[in-house]
């Protein structure tokens, strides 16, 4: 069915390597988030997949047919842009309908279809409508209705909620989530932000300056980051990373230690507090440790402790250590 | 960026924009007016206005004299023909020039508004050298080829600066909806930029009709068009200025209709993607 | 957005406009180039040969191309010049909140729709002539000696008459440009305290900088071939004092039939807006960068 294998997959500007060269298997069924900060290469991956981009070298596998040098049509995917890339000239309906007009199906049939996309996707009443006199969420809909309805083998999805507001993100963020588990197609889903990257993959891919830095579950991810691009770029707030004495002590080059496994009130560290932020549920700190440097806190709940106060810290939880190299040991 | 004034401040400006409206186009009413003296009328010193003597006799002329109906037409099927044949040309190069930008492109684009900086008169001759042995001397079509390969340039430059503003990513997506490259120009991209291929339409219209070198230079009679009918007149009837004037208003108002009427996709046209 | 067969795709596109121009450019040019060393008299067509570059040094040397070159230079600069300042202050006026903006625009855009040779005769018969023109009508009722325009004047008449030709067509690009600048940046000038010139100065002048750039372009490549205005009023006169390069062309090849001469101007004509190209882009292209 949906089952995309790269191997030695190579994409270069001119001189530039962007991806100097992946193997990366995505499973039927899979949702896979590849994530990573801007310019590593991610929204190129994906577009290498779609057969927008033409690949350097290497071969992209689709359910086991090779499909390189296919054009973006052939290869049986639908894509979600990032700014929707709604056909603003038609109506909700004909945009739906669009890739099925394309591929020549018969009215009825087409008509079905859409009617089916429309209900799953709560757009019934809005078919008749251009995407101009939708909100932000409705047009998010169409475009993935547009896509839905052709029942490609995967979905690929580019950063397609960085357009919205934060409370209708999650909410998107859910619909996608169900979607998949209705649907159970394979799902590519690039995004820059690892929370969106948390919590709907089964399968995250975090890139690095056009290099895979780490293939995993969320959690596996988060347990057990290989490094330290991969250790600082899931979680939020960021890990803390100590080096020095204090590494050495653990015999690492450096350490690392979630801000929510640090405690407050009492322990080996002691420090100034710069900034505090309490939000009712968490209070975050950042606090200057002695001979340490700044740490970042987060302690469920309320604590009462203000900018100027001195506060003791004690890890509590994992302890990750890395060596010169920045490898997890 | 208009901004509230003051009402004061708002007579003033209104009055002072309306003086130089009127000024500027000044020359053009006075004209139509002397269309419509009769000849001792036109010319009387101080010049008449309220005790002119007004006639439709000038006009009334002009079309008896002339075959006003065919300069027209020939007008209408030039500048029309030229315009249409362009744009199916222009469309395609715009597409590649907006969506598959090379190194080159700019440069490319550059090249080509130059070809229209070559002077006309400076290749007067072997143009109608060519023209005379391709047989297209005095024809209609001729002059579609001569004044569409003129505007070539202008049309791919108003079409590239509409192109460019419809986002990439609506192009890539009816491809990945399986759109081929026809069905992605004939169903997303032209309904898309049909404002723009409107008002580059119209101003090329205006430009073709208006044109009066080659027009003039490449007909002698069949296929003449209003430029070369209002060249005639000038020429030997020299002072019957009511009836000059009848002749030019004849030429013009046809267009300057049509202008007027479009003045809103025009003046977007107009802009050649200056003003974003 | 680029792959091998978008690229390929593009290229087949791109390509009858680029050869049709490339033929519609070369042909007659190349043309021009062979005529421009022959001797090719229509008076006298037995005899013909190579002549070199006697008619290149016949041009130079004759005592109306340095004139005529400098005409044209004038022309082109004139009208700019005109045009483009006239033009902002217009588009100043006519963006305030005014009373009937639409239709003031009708106005304004009026002389743009009229072809050349019915605005060269309007301004030569209804407003230049000394004895109907309402222009010496105005003189007289003053008391004053109507001016000879054409006579006296003949360069400076025929660069008012094509500016007048292309002032609607600055001033509608210079007018949309100035409707495109927030008023917020204005406002935040205001409340910075620039006063009305400063806020021209600094904030109006540099928005509009590419509609400038875009008008200059554009309006050169017309302003270099003007000819029929020329043609329908001084005919390059009195004796030559209107006569540009193009003019001077168009004599040699019309009236004393000398083609292979008008050939070597037409090669003359070319470089010269060449190389107005060349500074044009050196100076401006860096404005229509995005």
């Amino acid at each position: 069915m949906g089952k995309i294998q790269l191997t030695k997959v190579r994409k270069s500007f001119g001189e530039v390597d962007v991806i100097p060269g992946i193997d990366l298997t995505i499973e039927d069924g899979e949702f896979v988030v590849f994530v990573g900060p801007s310019g590593c290469g991610k929204s190129t991956l994906l577009r290498l997949i779609a057969g927008l981009e033409d690949t350097t070298s290497g071969v992209i596998d689709i359910d086991g047919k090779d499909a390189t040098n296919l054009p973006p049509a052939k290869r049986g995917l639908a894509m979600v842009f990032q700014s929707y890339a709604l056909y603003p000239h038609m109506t909700v309906r004909k945009n739906i309908a669009f890739p099925l007009k394309m591929a020549g199906m018969d009215q009825a049939e087409q008509e079905k279809r859409v009617e089916r996309a429309a209900k799953v996707l709560n757009l019934s009443n809005y078919l008749d409508r251009r995407p101009g006199q939708l909100s932000g969420g409705q047009r998010q809909r169409v475009a993935i209705g547009r896509a839905i309805v052709r029942e490609p083998a995967a979905f690929l999805f580019d950063e397609p909620l960085s357009n919205l507001d934060a409370a209708l993100r999650v909410g998107m963020r859910q619909e996608i989530s169900e979607l998949h588990q209705s649907l159970k197609t394979t799902m590519i889903y690039v995004t820059h932000d690892q929370v969106e990257a948390m919590t709907m993959a089964d399968k995250i891919v975090v890139l690095n300056a056009g290099r895979i830095e780490q293939v995993g579950a969320p959690l596996e991810l988060y347990n057990h980051p290989k490094n330290l691009f991969v250790a600082g770029f899931i979680g939020s707030p960021k890990m803390n990373f100590i080096e020095g004495a204090e590494a050495a002590k653990h015999s690492a080059h450096t350490i690392g230690i979630r801000p929510e496994h640090i405690t407050v009130g009492d322990g080996p560290w002691e420090g100034v507090v710069g900034l505090s932020e309490h939000l009712g549920s968490d209070s975050f700190l950042k606090v200057a440790v002695d001979g340490i440097g700044t740490l970042t806190v987060r302690a469920p709940g309320e604590i009462h402790a203000h900018h100027g106060d001195r506060v003791r810290l004690a890890p509590a939880g994992k302890v990750h250590r890395f060596d010169a190299n920045g490898l997890a040991i | 960026m208009a901004r509230a004034l003051s009402p004061r401040r708002k007579l003033i400006s209104t009055l002072a924009a309306w003086t130089v409206a009127l000024i500027i186009f000044f020359p053009v009413l006075w004209m139509i007016l002397t269309s419509f003296k009769t000849e001792p009328s036109a010319v009387a010193m101080p010049p008449q206005l309220f005790t002119a003597d007004w006639t439709l006799e000038n006009y009334a002329e002009v079309w008896a004299r002339s075959d006003y109906p065919r300069f027209f037409w020939n007008s209408v099927v030039i500048s029309v023909g030229s315009t249409l044949l362009g744009l199916v040309i222009a469309i395609p190069a715009a597409w590649a020039m907006a969506f598959v930008p090379g190194k080159k492109t700019k440069d490319l684009l550059m090249w080509m508004l130059s070809t229209k900086m070559m002077p006309a008169v400076a290749v007067m001759i072997p143009l109608y050298l060519l023209f005379q042995r391709l047989g297209l001397i005095d024809t209609k079509f001729g002059l579609v080829i001569a004044l569409m390969l003129m505007n070539l340039p202008i049309i791919i430059w108003m079409l590239y600066t509409y192109f460019k503003e419809i986002p990439g990513e609506i192009l890539e997506a009816s491809r990945m909806d399986g759109a081929t490259l026809w069905g992605e120009i004939i169903y997303v991209l032209t309904p898309m930029a049909l404002p723009g291929i409107a008002s580059t339409m119209l101003l090329n219209i205006i430009l073709a009709w208006n044109e009066a070198f080659w027009t003039i230079v490449l007909t002698t009679t069949k296929a003449a068009p209003l430029s070369a009918f209002i060249a005639s007149f000038s020429a030997p009837q020299g002072l019957f200025y009511a009836k000059l004037s009848a002749a030019s208003a004849m030429a013009i108002l046809p267009i300057l209709i049509l202008g007027w009427f479009s003045q809103k996709q025009l003046v977007r046209g107009l802009t050649f993607g200056a003003v974003k | 957005m680029s792959t091998q067969s978008s690229r390929l795709a593009a290229r087949a596109m791109v390509a009858p406009s680029v050869v049709l121009l490339l033929i519609w450019m070369i042909v007659p040019l190349a043309m021009t180039l062979y005529y421009s060393f022959r001797l090719y008299r229509l008076l006298s067509p037995d005899r013909t040969g190579w002549v070199g570059f006697n008619n290149y040094l016949w041009f130079i040397n004759s005592p109306d191309f340095w004139l005529a070159l400098f005409n044209t230079l004038a022309l082109v600069g004139g009208v700019l010049i005109i045009t483009v300042v006239l033009g902002i202050l217009i588009a100043l006026l006519i963006d305030q909140p005014v009373k009937g903006q639409g239709f003031l625009r009708i106005l304004v855009i009026a002389p743009f729709f009229v072809m050349p040779p019915v605005a060269a005769s309007i301004w030569e018969n209804l407003f230049l002539h000394p004895q109907n023109g309402l222009f010496s009508a105005v003189a007289r009722s003053f008391g004053a000696q109507p001016i000879l325009f054409l006579e006296n004047y003949p360069m400076l008449s025929v660069i008012g008459i094509v500016s007048w030709e292309w002032l609607p067509f600055a001033t509608l690009i210079l007018l949309t440009a100035l409707q495109s600048l927030s008023s917020e940046q204005l406002e935040a000038a205001e409340m910075d305290g620039a006063s009305a010139f400063s806020r021209f100065r600094y904030i109006i002048l540099p928005h509009m900088t590419r509609a400038i750039t875009v008008v200059i372009l554009i309006q050169t490549i017309f302003l270099l071939g003007i000819f029929g205005e020329i043609f329908t009023t001084t005919q390059g006169g009195p004796g030559s004092a209107s006569t540009t390069l193009p003019y001077m062309i168009f004599k040699q090849a019309i009236a004393a039939k000398d083609i292979g001469r008008a050939a070597a101007g037409g090669i003359i004509a070319v470089i010269l807006a060449n190389i107005v190209a060349y500074f044009l882009m050196r100076g401006l292209g860096r404005n229509l960068e995005n």
